[in-house]
């Protein structure tokens, strides 16, 4: 259960990271979730991308909707503040959070209930209005708590586990994030912690509105035959168009492999992804092409995963809407009261 | 002959015009010339929800001694849409005047015999002096002004001050205005002479107030009160609000050396958006409101919810229109008491705050940012189209340099590390509010899961029942502790000893006082008090125990703020009556007049000035 604190004592031998935490520093309470949910093995490549990345737990804040998906932000970074808002409205509530303090990482969790059926609209609008944020999806193509009915990213012809079909056409997640305008789309798939792990990294220090799908197979709901959720149907049909390397802010590397396929992509904070192309044809930062891959993979049943779009010189909101350096929320009276005297020419105009 | 309507400084000038023909600018003017005369006015604006060619009106009420309700009734009908010309005529009372444009012929059956018919070839003397047809139309609204003027003996420097007010930096539109408005006082001058028997005379009683309609002065209380966040949804009649906020910002709140903004205003795509976003910003500390109306509180009830269980502070301001469902959009109501009093499932209950006026608008925004911050919750300022959308002279802004916001409850990095303790829904002063902190402030302290389900007092998760009671009996609590924050109630006591009281609240207050005069005039003694604020004040107890028969009134069907009053006060719902005006019109003291003194007659009182005379 949630209220079950984990061990506090750790292994001596645990590697730390710049800041002298290990990874179990970025760990929260016990998961909740069935053995083999895909969303822990998502919940513990986060825990893995922010260790690597030194990032200060407490300076992430994460937000998630409602659902299986939206329960995760509880197991792990336990030293972050966290918000399990309303069914389909977590990227509004970050949205204000993040105008209130420009200073802090954030991170939306949400699932394909979340973010493709309820909560379509703020799904897209804040992918529109480029927040600074990183948003995981974790798609399993179907209603985890609510016991197995089907979600909007439901495969038209998919079957559920008590043998309903799926008439509807799915909502394709990634196209729909590429259409809105965010800056980073990736999609990666949960059981696949060396290139999750690094498209989080990468998606982290974006500055703009990143989204990774993350295809997370349901144990208990969306894990049969017929279903194309499930681990053996994404092993089976997982098209991967690179493999990605991140280095934050320019630290030297040492590359391990041919130069001819790989692509560098610096962002605007400095760091660089690598990417290793996988598909000869593929350049993340065309997003035409990128549009025109995904829909031939989905017509092939293909599931494209990767770095699937990335402009490196993304603006976000608060650079739209040109917004002052400090957070906002630490403005008092002198920054943002126009005080008495101005108050008397106001009402002298008034007159 | 027919009686002639005389007055001074005392009269209603209807202006009907066609939805986008320019005549708001000019009706505004019109309307502005009597205050620099020294005469309170109240104007009106009734119209459609329509950009272009459906009817409006503006109804101009001068008023010397300073009733700026709504009177009812007009004197004076400006017809300038013959759309509405048989409406139009109907309206004006018997002795009145009907002022048209006499270009075109009208047969004798358009007309009444009862009325005073002052004619002006307004279309024949526009066509002859422009070319242009915008021109034509435009400067036709100047025109009549210049008429009006005349007739009524307004000083036309009074006008040529204010226009070269509204042109100033452009000069090439002042000349043409001046004209316009000098060739309709001549014509007055030269054929309307003594045509009307309504006439304007200089007075003092203006003093230092000013003319502003409630949704700017409300987005100038944000400002002040040091709102950074606004998420809104544009819906009439509280779009106003937002743009005023958007206008005053980028005048006030912009840094000056980085040109950088201390603001952030965010077009939501719908009120499900707007709400959250709100509540994000007020949960990371930052203040923020949305302003909606009634369609936009039912959507965003869930969050509504959401942020009084999670103990987010948040500010919505109500701009209340006529309803339900999409209702009325462009009439004035105050239906949303209810709605938002208990806004949400399971059991909510949110703080109120209800302006009568620009000035409350502007100091009760302010008010509810550091309430929303104090008491970690949503509050509601209760305004409705009347305050919001018309312009209304009030007392001029007041701010004191001294005020420090309240920011509330927040425990710091410092208090943490000191190791005072820290529950998040932990009543540790028994006021029921507990500390929050905000995300980011300590490496290992503080850091806490915010959730809708439950919790204990560590915000720890739980479902344990003693757990949830806990938290119910404290929002309880601080929801009684919220009555020594809000406004006090404002007692308006009866020159004489009065077995009646009546309450009301919001944009009804100036038709109440003014019928209250009329009332004693009948004989008839009222105590009256004004609500501002919910949960209701120990005061309101004291006021209906203390008279036999209290009079509710409110500009709703169901008796709302009444049924608040019996169901959350458990006041004796057989002390209260009710009188309730909803037809969407803002309510008159006429109505109110009438209504009381029938209901006193029925409940066979002899008021106490036929006694004398007996």
């Amino acid at each position: 259960m949630t209220y079950i604190a984990k061990p506090k004592l750790h292994h001596p031998t645990l590697p730390k990271n710049k800041l002298g935490f290990t990874r179990r520093d970025y760990e929260g309470k016990v998961s909740t979730l069935c053995a083999g949910c895909g969303h822990d093995s998502i919940s513990a490549a986060l825990v893995q991308a922010f260790w690597e990345l030194d990032v200060q737990p407490h300076r992430v804040a994460k937000l998630s909707g409602i659902g299986c998906s939206s329960k995760t932000p509880d197991y792990f970074l336990g030293q972050s503040h966290g918000f399990n808002t309303v069914h389909g409205r977590m990227p509004s509530v970050l949205t204000g959070a993040n105008l209130a303090n420009r200073d802090l990482i954030y991170l939306g969790v949400s699932g394909d209930g979340d973010s493709a059926s309820i909560g379509l609209g703020q799904f897209a609008h804040v992918m529109r209005r480029g927040v600074n944020m990183t948003y995981i999806l974790e798609n399993n193509g179907v209603y985890g708590l609510t016991k197995g009915q089907f979600s909007a990213t439901a495969d038209k012809g998919s079957k559920a586990k008590k043998g309903a079909i799926n008439t509807d056409a799915p909502v394709d997640t990634v196209s729909l994030a590429l259409l809105m305008g965010a800056t980073f789309v990736a999609r990666s798939f949960s059981g696949d912690k060396r290139q999750l792990v690094p498209l989080v990294k990468a998606a982290i220090a974006h500055e703009g509105a990143a989204f990774i799908d993350v295809i997370s197979p349901c144990v208990a709901f969306n894990n049969h035959p017929g279903s194309t959720k499930s681990y053996d149907y994404i092993r089976e049909h997982n098209e991967v168009v690179n493999r990605l390397d991140f280095w934050p802010n320019r630290e030297a590397i040492t590359v391990d492999y041919a130069e001819g396929g790989i692509i560098e992509v610096l962002q605007h904070d400095g760091s660089i992804i690598k990417l290793r192309k996988l598909h000869p044809d593929y350049d993340p930062s065309d997003k035409i092409n990128a549009q025109s891959m995904i829909s031939s993979a989905a017509h092939k049943g293909e599931v494209l995963t990767g770095l699937l779009y990335v402009a490196p010189d993304a603006q976000d909101l608060h650079g739209h809407l040109n917004t002052y350096e400090a957070p906002f929320n630490k403005l008092g009276e002198k920054d943002l009261c126009p005080g008495s005297a101005m108050l008397d020419k106001i009402n002298a105009a008034l007159r | 002959m027919t009686k002639r309507i005389e007055a001074t400084n005392d009269f209603v000038i209807k202006f009907a015009n066609v939805n986008g023909s320019g005549s708001a600018s000019a009706n505004e003017l019109f309307a502005k010339s009597f205050l620099r005369m020294g005469i309170p006015v109240s104007p009106r604006n009734i119209f459609p929800s329509n950009i272009q060619g459906l009817p409006t009106w503006y109804e101009v009420r001068v008023t010397e001694p300073g009733y700026l309700g709504r009177r009812g009734g007009v004197d004076l009908m400006v017809a300038m849409n013959p759309q509405t010309w048989n409406q139009d005529v109907k309206e004006i009372d018997p002795g009145g005047y009907l002022f048209y444009d006499n270009t075109k012929p009208l047969p004798k059956s358009k007309f009444r015999d009862d009325i005073h018919v002052v004619g002006m070839p307004l279309t024949e003397i526009c066509n002859a002096t422009y070319t242009d047809a915008r021109e034509r139309q435009l400067f036709k609204n100047i025109v009549y002004v210049g008429a009006l003027a005349g007739m009524l003996g307004i000083e036309p420097e009074v006008i040529a001050e204010l226009i070269g007010e509204q042109y100033k930096g452009k000069e090439k539109l002042l000349k043409p205005n001046l004209n316009a408005l000098q060739m309709g006082v001549n014509y007055s001058n030269q054929y309307l002479k003594d045509a009307i028997g309504l006439r304007v005379k200089r007075a003092n009683n203006v003093g230092d107030k000013i003319f502003i309609d409630g949704n700017a002065a409300a987005a100038l209380g944000c400002v002040y009160g040091g709102a950074t966040v606004c998420a809104w949804y544009p819906i009439t009649p509280s779009s106003s609000l937002a743009e005023a906020f958007t206008n005053y910002c980028s005048r006030l709140r912009v840094d000056k050396e980085t040109g950088k903004r201390k603001y952030a205003i965010i077009q939501a795509e719908d009120e499900l958006a707007s709400i959250g976003i709100v509540t994000g910003a007020g949960w990371n500390g930052a203040r923020a409101f949305t302003a909606t109306s009634g369609p936009g509180i039912s959507l965003m009830s869930e969050f509504i919810g959401l942020a009084y269980f999670a103990e987010i502070p948040v500010t919505i301001i109500d701009v209340q229109r006529g309803g339900p469902s999409t209702g009325m959009p462009t009439r004035t109501q105050q239906s949303d008491i209810i709605a938002c009093a208990y806004a949400s499932h399971g059991d909510t209950k949110h703080i109120l705050l209800f302006p009568e006026d620009p000035h409350e608008c502007f100091d009760m925004a302010a008010q509810a940012l550091d309430l929303a911050d104090r008491l970690q919750t949503p509050v509601f300022l209760m305004t409705d189209l009347d305050i919001g959308m018309n312009q209304r002279l009030c007392d001029p802004f007041k701010w004191d340099d001294s005020r420090a916001y309240d920011r509330g409850k927040v425990m710091t990095a410092e208090e943490l590390e000191a190791g005072k303790e820290f529950g998040r829904y932990l009543d540790v002063d028994g006021d029921g509010i507990p500390y929050r902190t905000l995300p980011g402030t300590h490496p290992s302290k503080g850091a806490y899961f915010t959730r809708g389900t439950s919790k204990n007092p560590y915000a720890v998760y739980s479902e344990a029942g003693a757990d949830y009671q806990y938290n119910m009996q404290r929002l309880l609590k601080k929801h009684e502790f919220a009555k020594t924050l809000l406004p006090k109630p404002v007692l308006t006591p009866s020159p004489e000893p009065a077995r009646f009281g009546c309450i009301y609240y919001g944009s009804t207050s100036p038709s109440m006082h003014e019928s209250l005069v009329s009332l004693r005039e009948k004989g008839i003694f009222v105590n009256a008090l004004r609500v501002r604020g919910f949960p209701f004040a120990d005061e309101i107890f004291d006021f209906v125990q203390s008279h036999s028969k209290v009079f509710v009134i409110e500009q709703n069907r169901d008796a709302q703020l009444k049924t608040l009053l019996v169901n959350d006060a458990g006041i004796n719902p057989a002390s209260l009556i009710s009188v309730l005006h909803y037809d969407g019109t803002p309510i008159t003291a006429r109505f109110i007049t009438k209504e009381i003194s029938e209901i006193v007659s029925a409940l066979n009182v002899r008021p106490i000035k036929r006694d004398k005379a007996a």
